[in-house]
């Protein structure tokens, strides 16, 4: 009885676990997703703003004191970066996906290199406020859990609904949507689609660099992240389907189930559950869950 | 331009032809005496290492210049053969299976080819922009597979102490003989791509990768052209991979991080992606860049001016340094035609 019920705690935790990390990816994906499926555009250069965004939100929490002004500094300063990044380099190259993905792959090895060079290699640990430190006791299991990580699961809803609401109830939401299906009517109905390219990248990129301050404290930051959080954007949105906040959701649920049920069950071989979900939700859709074409 | 033609086999029906520009025969010649004007150091470092990550840069130009597909994992099977190299074959750790290196070779770089395969049939299903994502993610997926298994792989550590076998009594890894193993391999790999371009194969590939909706209309088989195209670059990234494992005697995870994936994508834009001398070309220029940066700026920045170089290459010449040359030769030969 008492294994029965150490396994069915086991099961339980990675469930939360997965769910967690998958808060996490959801964060870093739909921004990632947002803009591919507006402006075709694949920045890869992703996972740097992730990064960048982690360390630049440290530096303010450092020197403030306060965990939330980091936050608000790194989403702030990376929807800044998005827009230069934008305006200066992908407006010119509309179009030409490859050109732009080629681009962006520059841009992150500079970006990289730069983070290496003012930050060095050392990890970084965020000091969480009092209010979400310790674990917290989940009636009716028993089972302990870190109040961070439920923060994280909370907070990726949070933001979720959010997104949701802004991109299904406000006009500018509209506009972003109408531009995923169909760019070119959009533009010839008088809507300024710069501004919207250029509100879009902001809030994608905003979001990857909220995703850094919020996942640097739940894990750290060192370099290396930026690869490991683009990685985790590309096949959440090839699992979830491009351009959709949705299926941004769902495949970063199934991609963080994936990799602490891997971990859990069978360490070694972790990864290839993630790689696993990604073939088989390609050879049955190739678009992704909720992709549309 | 002139072409010398040398026709080979009957002439007629069926004959093989083979067409050398005047400048691809000074160039060979250049490659053969390159190493009696050379110390160790840039014929193997210089000399050797452009050749190789020069053949693996063109098994991506095959597929991204001739079939509109840019992967991310052509570094990924070269790694593959690399490995494969180490688990069949002999490694100082006595990890691998030891069998002798005419079975080791024929079936790293058959294997390797087998999983190059794999990958096209996983990611023929993406197209355009997918593709290089699909296929990112399958060369990291790899690399950190490889990482954490012990079992097959000998994780972070890898394997060393591999060196090509001893034949004809020549020691393969000194620097002479090293040299112009990479050059054979580099001069067969370059002739036989440029030869794939005129062929049946190579044509209607190169059709598929300017309208495939037409192609399939016409009544070809996109997709078991391009699963083909996957299989042909992967074999020229095998060989590549196996005497990639001989120069650096070693393999292990960090062979096929990210950052090598996404170099052979830098080698074959910044050299340009339209044609084969562009892959050798911009290894070249990867590699002294790679050697020289200390000298320019300090140590530590290298990525960072190869990311300059790579993003200004991209922003200005979408056909990489021989884009640059062509609009040179263009802009020149315009201008002198008054005084003619």
């Amino acid at each position: 009885m008492r294994e029965v019920l150490k396994s069915v705690k086991l099961f339980l935790l990675t469930v939360l676990n997965g769910l967690t990390l998958g808060a996490l990816y959801f964060l870093v994906a739909s921004g990632f997703s947002l803009v591919f499926g507006l402006m075709r555009n694949v920045n890869l250069a992703h996972g740097s703003l992730y990064l960048l965004g982690g360390y630049i939100g440290f530096d303010v929490a450092e020197s403030t004191g306060s965990w939330t002004l980091g936050v608000a500094a790194g989403f702030a300063s990376m929807a800044i970066l998005g827009v230069v990044l934008q305006v200066l380099i992908f407006r010119r190259m509309q179009g030409e996906d490859l050109r732009q993905t080629l681009v962006s792959i520059g841009i992150s090895i500079i970006l990289a290199d730069f983070m290496l060079w003012i930050w060095g290699g050392d990890s970084y640990q965020f000091i969480i406020p009092d209010a979400l430190f310790g674990a917290v006791t989940i009636p009716l299991l028993g089972l302990k859990y870190p109040a961070y990580k439920l923060f994280v699961l909370l907070s990726a809803v949070v933001i979720g609904i959010g997104l949701w609401l802004f991109l299904n109830r406000t006009r500018i939401g509209m506009m972003i949507r109408a531009g995923v299906d169909d760019r070119g009517m959009l533009q010839a109905s008088g809507i300024n689609v710069n501004l919207v390219f250029a509100i879009t990248f902001a809030l994608g990129a905003g979001l990857a660099g909220l995703a850094g301050v919020i996942g640097g404290s739940a894990l750290s930051l060192a370099p290396g992240e930026d690869l490991r959080y683009l990685l985790a954007s590309l096949v959440v949105v090839i699992v979830g389907g491009m351009g959709s906040v949705t299926g941004a959701a769902i495949g970063a649920a199934l991609i963080g189930l994936a990799d602490q049920f891997g971990l859990t069950y069978s360490p070694t071989y972790g990864v290839i559950y993630t790689f696993l979900v990604m073939v088989i939700v390609l050879a049955v859709r190739p678009t992704g869950i909720m992709g549309r074409k | 331009m002139p072409l010398s033609q040398f026709e080979s086999g009957a002439a007629g029906k069926g004959a093989i032809r083979l067409e050398f520009a005047p400048w691809q025969l000074v160039l060979l010649l250049l490659l053969i005496v390159y190493p009696f004007g050379a110390n160790d150091f840039f014929i193997v470092q210089i000399g050797a290492q452009s050749l190789l990550l020069g053949t693996v840069a063109l098994s991506l130009m095959l597929l991204a210049g001739y079939g509109g597909i840019v992967s991310l994992s052509q570094m990924t099977v070269a790694g593959i053969a690399g490995y494969m190299v180490a688990i069949l074959g002999v490694d100082s750790y006595n990890l691998g299976l030891g069998w002798p290196w005419w079975v080791v070779v024929p079936g790293a770089i058959l294997i390797a080819t087998l999983a190059a395969t794999l990958i096209g049939m996983i990611s023929v299903r993406t197209e355009g922009i997918y593709t290089i994502m699909i296929t990112l993610a399958i060369g990291v997926a790899f690399y950190y597979f490889c990482n954490q298994n012990y079992a097959i792989f000998n994780g972070f550590t890898g394997f060393a102490g591999l060196k090509p076998p001893p034949l004809f009594g020549i020691d393969w890894r000194s620097p002479m003989p090293f040299y112009y193993l990479s050059m054979v391999v580099a001069v067969v790999a370059y002739a036989v791509v440029s030869y794939f371009e005129r062929t049946t194969f190579g044509l209607s590939l190169q059709a598929i990768r300017d309208n495939p909706r037409r192609m399939e209309a016409l009544g070809y088989n996109v997709t078991v052209h391009r699963v083909a195209a996957h299989a042909f670059a992967g074999l020229i990234a095998a060989i590549g991979g196996v005497m990639l494992v001989w120069y650096n005697g070693r393999i292990s995870p960090g062979t096929i991080n990210v950052g090598n994936l996404i170099n052979i994508l830098i080698i074959a834009v910044i050299g340009g992606i339209r044609k084969p001398i562009g892959a050798y070309l911009g290894a070249i220029v990867f590699v002294l860049i790679g050697n020289f940066a200390i000298d320019l700026i300090d140590r530590e920045r290298f990525n960072m001016l190869i990311g300059f170089c790579f993003l200004i290459i991209v922003l200005f010449s979408p056909d990489g340094l021989l884009g640059l040359w062509e609009k040179f030769k263009s802009m020149s030969r315009r201008e002198p035609k008054d005084e003619w």
